[in-house]
């Protein structure tokens, strides 16, 4: 299983989304695709749409200075 | 109903430029399908080195408001329409390019973006992307 990195720090809407789409995406089944960010509305509808796809949602985790990470299983 | 976005970008305005290929793209990110009708004033943004060039729909101010605008989305890191164009693409959207603004407005297929547009088509491909759409705008 492979793990792919997304670094959305400091970008702004529409482009976590899209970076997270992209990687999921090029991910096969079971791959994890990991985004950092720090754009707050992504933080909630990046899990939305792993919901909306029905992709497996890991973990959402809080990290310093309003960073975000947000691990989804393809 | 399928989970699909139909978008008819009738506006050239740079600001509603921006606004539909954003819509576009977070169509594509949530896991909809997404297609965009370019006709009348948007498909002149489609022309070569016309993308960026639209006037602001509103407070323009002879470009200076167009300008500050401009400015503000560079602070705010806004893509530019370029990178949310090829985003949009690779995506698996969709670009329409009207061809009766075309024939209306002169613009021959060589004064296009053909690298940007997916097929070149009437009303009744823009109406068989809508029948199953759950989301349909005209901006």
């Amino acid at each position: 299983m492979a793990e792919i990195k997304v670094n959305c720090v400091g970008e702004t809407c529409p482009v976590p989304l899209v970076e997270t789409r992209k990687a999921l995406r090029q991910a096969k089944a079971g791959d994890i695709v990991e985004v950092c960010g720090t754009h707050p509305a992504s933080k909630k509808e990046i899990p939305m749409a792993a919901k909306a796809m029905g992709l497996e949602l890991l973990e959402v985790r809080d990290g310093a200075d309003g960073t975000w990470k947000i691990r989804i299983r393809r | 109903m399928a989970n699909k976005a139909a978008i008819i970008v009738h506006s050239g305005d740079m600001d509603k430029i921006y606004s539909a290929l954003i819509l576009g793209n977070g169509a594509l990110a949530m896991g909809l399908e997404a297609s965009l009708f370019f006709t009348f004033w948007g498909l002149q943004r489609l022309k070569k080195g016309g993308l960026e060039k639209g006037p602001l729909s509103k407070m323009n101010m002879l470009g200076l408001g167009r300008w500050m605008i401009k400015r503000k989305m560079k602070q705010a890191r806004v893509a530019p329409l370029e990178k949310l164009f090829g985003d949009f693409l690779e995506l698996g959207g969709k670009v329409l390019a009207c061809d009766l603004t075309m024939e209306i407005m002169g613009v021959r297929k060589e004064d296009l973006r053909d690298d940007l547009i997916t097929d070149y088509c009437g009303v009744g491909t823009y109406m068989n992307e809508a029948r199953d759409a759950s989301v349909t705008l005209f901006i």
